[in-house]
């Protein structure tokens, strides 16, 4: 029973969510403001949540923040922003902050629930995952382990940015386009938002490069999408 | 252009012109039509009072020691002796029948002419007459010579002196020429200070001119400044204060729709949380309506469908306020336009109604996610208002700059062209076909339960905009306004209707992406 810990100061919101999630065989914390999210997270329930869906506009504490806040304890937990549809800077500002993906409210309970479980997937030990060890310069991918080393660190990787690096990674200098990778890596069928990968990129290079402004390891190729090396 | 030439010759700096010369001509000849006949009166006043005084002087002198009757010679000699005290003019002596010259050469006779030598005969004072004689003017005067003694009696010698009046004539001749030469410069004067006078006139109308085309323009704060208290000046306080009021109503207008525009943004986002819950919350409705009693069945389907309807037509309010507060973004890349059509069909399920024919591998620089809102809103339209068979068209086009009259710059665009089979729009409905919660004729209005729902009258708009914001546009046609639309797999015939909505955007290929 997949744990989902909703954040949402809305409280008919909160009780809709709550009952369609239920239904659908998920456990649920509820939290109506960021601070009262955080604390469930760093007390007993907190290990249980498996996926956190985050409202943006709370009250105190906004949504950024929260993400922000969240991923500075665990970069395991995956994400899922409520957001204003058309909200361009806030979708762009939550993805930078470190959520995983975003639904648009008024958003439908088979929308809603096909994120989650395609989030949740994602951040499954026993996803599929083609080959064994890939390397580049320093850096060393265990497949099978799924653990990053830079130069032998251990580079922590949030779910969605390692699925994206071991997606490119596994056929390095292969071109893949943001659509490509929009249904391989977040399960969206046609007509993703391409800022998911744009931003998930952003992060991951963050994380990786030595000067994220000349990725060497995840590279643009301008107007078709991004692949792995080469050097 | 035009309008230029005309002011030129029917303008108000011509005619100042004009009307001063004119008035500068009218007054220089009157006045000096007045003058020159009074130079000249008094002139030939003057010279005939002086002939007529001297002539009398001298024959009262010479007559003193004159015999009456007298004969020839002493009438010569009294002539010649009148003659020497005039100052040498022609003097002619009659008495009765004898007549004496004192310039024997001198013709005479023409220019004493009988009516004067009637009056002279038969009056007893000094008579003159200016006569014209072989083209030069004459001063004739006679007098009859009188008794010094007595009663006066007429002697019946009469005396005749001629004197010519060239000198005066040419006096006044002068004056006329200094007057025809004096007028010249006068005229040019006149038309100097008309200039002047116009440019004082016209400066300040040629500003108001101006003003009120950049008012005319959209330039809601031009101004005239105003100086002096003239007329003009008047004209352009009115026109200060006019634009004053137009700005002024001007600027409430917009702040009333700005605040009516913020006032639906608002109530959209307002309702957009109530609506999250319900939109949640009708999927348990929908999903457990199977085991509901009938009409609580019904009434759960119902409120799943409207509070899908209403969500939609929220977010296409909120949508269209968007555009209306500029507040949206182009998030534009390279994309494959008839897999973005495909796909746009398939994630509706509207691939097997709809006939497609799309050129492979165009590729441009577009907003997948507008452009999905673009095909939707076509295709859902003649889904839904028109008959099938609906056909979708892409192709590319190479337009030379506005060769159709359309707006635009040349190059390559990109068509796609939504036609089905329905009635068509009538074309005075056309162009509002993209106006908001307009609704076409009802013969394209079918059942409200149809399958792909009803739209929210904002599709047809929020297209428009998404077309704009690519720098592009849609156009709605019937099909037989189109010559060469669909092709020979139509199936149609001869008897094709329906309405046709081509979207036209151009095509870029490359641009700076997003990173």
């Amino acid at each position: 029973m997949p744990h989902v810990l909703l954040i949402e100061d809305d409280a008919s919101v909160r009780d809709g969510m709550e009952l369609v999630l239920r239904r659908h065989g998920y456990a649920i914390d509820t939290a109506a403001t960021g601070e009262e999210a955080l604390a469930l997270l760093d007390g007993p329930a907190g290990r249980k949540v498996e996926l956190a869906v985050l409202d943006l506009m709370l009250p105190g504490m906004d949504g950024f923040e929260v993400c922000r806040r969240i991923r500075a304890r665990t970069t395991a937990l995956p994400i899922i922003m409520l957001t204003a549809r058309g909200d361009d800077q806030d979708i762009v500002t939550g993805l930078e902050a470190g959520a995983d993906d975003y639904v648009v409210k008024p958003v439908t309970a088979p929308v809603l629930e096909a994120r989650i479980r395609a989030a949740l997937r994602r951040a499954e030990p026993s996803a599929p995952v083609r080959g064994t060890e890939a390397g580049l310069a320093g850096l060393v991918i265990d497949r099978a382990g799924l653990t990053v080393t830079k130069h032998g660190v251990p580079v922590p990787l949030p779910p969605t940015e390692l699925r994206l690096l071991l997606e490119l990674s596994a056929s390095p200098g292969r071109v893949f386009s943001r659509e490509q990778l929009l249904e391989s890596v977040w399960d969206h069928t046609f007509l993703g938002d391409s800022r998911l990968v744009d931003a998930a990129v952003g992060r991951l290079r963050a994380k990786l490069e030595d000067v994220p402004a000349k990725p060497r390891y995840v590279q643009t190729v301008r107007g078709f999408g991004y692949r792995f090396g080469p050097l | 252009m035009k309008r230029r030439s005309r002011r030129l010759v029917g303008g108000l700096r011509l005619r100042l012109v004009v009307a001063f010369i004119l008035v500068a001509l009218v007054s220089a000849v009157t006045s000096t039509a007045l003058a020159y006949r009074d130079a000249r009166t008094a002139v030939l006043q003057r010279t005939q009072n002086t002939a007529v005084h001297d002539l009398r002087e001298q024959v009262e002198e010479v007559a003193a020691d004159f015999d009456i009757p007298p004969d020839q010679r002493s009438l010569s000699r009294f002539a010649a002796k009148v003659s020497d005290g005039i100052g040498a003019r022609l003097v002619v002596a009659r008495y009765q029948d004898r007549v004496a010259v004192s310039d024997s050469r001198a013709e005479t006779e023409e220019r004493i002419t009988p009516e004067l030598r009637t009056a002279v005969h038969i009056g007893d004072e000094a008579r003159f007459q200016r006569v014209m004689w072989r083209g030069e003017p004459y001063l004739v005067v006679g007098m009859p010579v009188k008794y010094a003694d007595g009663d006066r009696r007429a002697s019946g010698l009469e005396v005749f002196s001629i004197g010519d009046l060239r000198a005066e004539r040419d006096d006044t001749a002068a004056l006329l020429d200094s007057v025809r030469a004096g007028t010249v410069p006068v005229v040019l004067l006149a038309a100097v200070l008309a200039l002047l006078a116009a440019g004082t006139v016209l400066r300040p109308v040629r500003k108001l001119g101006r003003a009120t085309r950049e008012l005319a323009a959209g330039d809601l704060g031009s101004r005239v400044a105003v100086t002096g208290h003239d007329e003009l000046a008047d004209l352009a306080r009115t026109f200060n204060e006019t634009a004053d009021a137009l700005q002024a109503s001007d600027a409430e207008l917009r702040e009333q729709e700005a605040r009516a525009r913020r006032f639906v943004a608002d109530v959209s986002h307002e309702l957009r949380t109530p609506l999250a819950a319900m939109t949640m919350v009708a999927t348990v409705l929908e999903e457990d309506a199977d085991q509901l009693p009938p009409d609580a069945a019904r009434a759960a389907r119902t409120v799943g469908a409207e509070t899908a309807r209403l969500a939609r037509l929220v977010e296409d309010l909120m949508e269209i306020s968007r555009f209306d507060a500029k507040a949206v973004r182009l998030n534009a890349a390279e994309t494959d336009l008839a897999d973005t059509v495909r796909a746009s069909l398939a994630l509706r399920g509207w691939t097997d109604r709809v006939r497609t024919h799309l050129d492979e591998g165009v590729r441009a620089v577009v907003d997948r996610r507008r452009v999905d809102v673009i095909v939707a809103n076509l295709v859902g339209n003649a889904l839904r208002h028109g008959a099938p068979p609906v056909t979708v068209t892409l192709r590319t086009e190479r337009r030379d700059r506005a060769a159709d009259g359309t707006d635009g710059a040349g190059g390559e665009w990109v068509t796609l062209e939504v036609a089905d089979h329905g009635p068509g729009i009538p074309a005075q409905a056309r162009e509002r076909v993209f106006d908001r919660f307009y609704k076409a004729d009802e013969s394209r209005t079918r059942g409200a339960a149809d399958d792909s729902g009803q739209g929210s009258g904002l599709g047809t708009a929020i297209a428009l905009e998404n077309a704009r914001l690519h720098g592009g546009t849609i156009d709605v046609s019937d099909v037989s306004d189109v010559s060469d639309v669909s092709d020979a797999s139509g199936t149609g015939g001869g008897s094709r209707r329906g309405a046709v909505f081509t979207l036209r955007i151009p095509l870029r290929r490359t641009e700076e992406e997003a990173e």
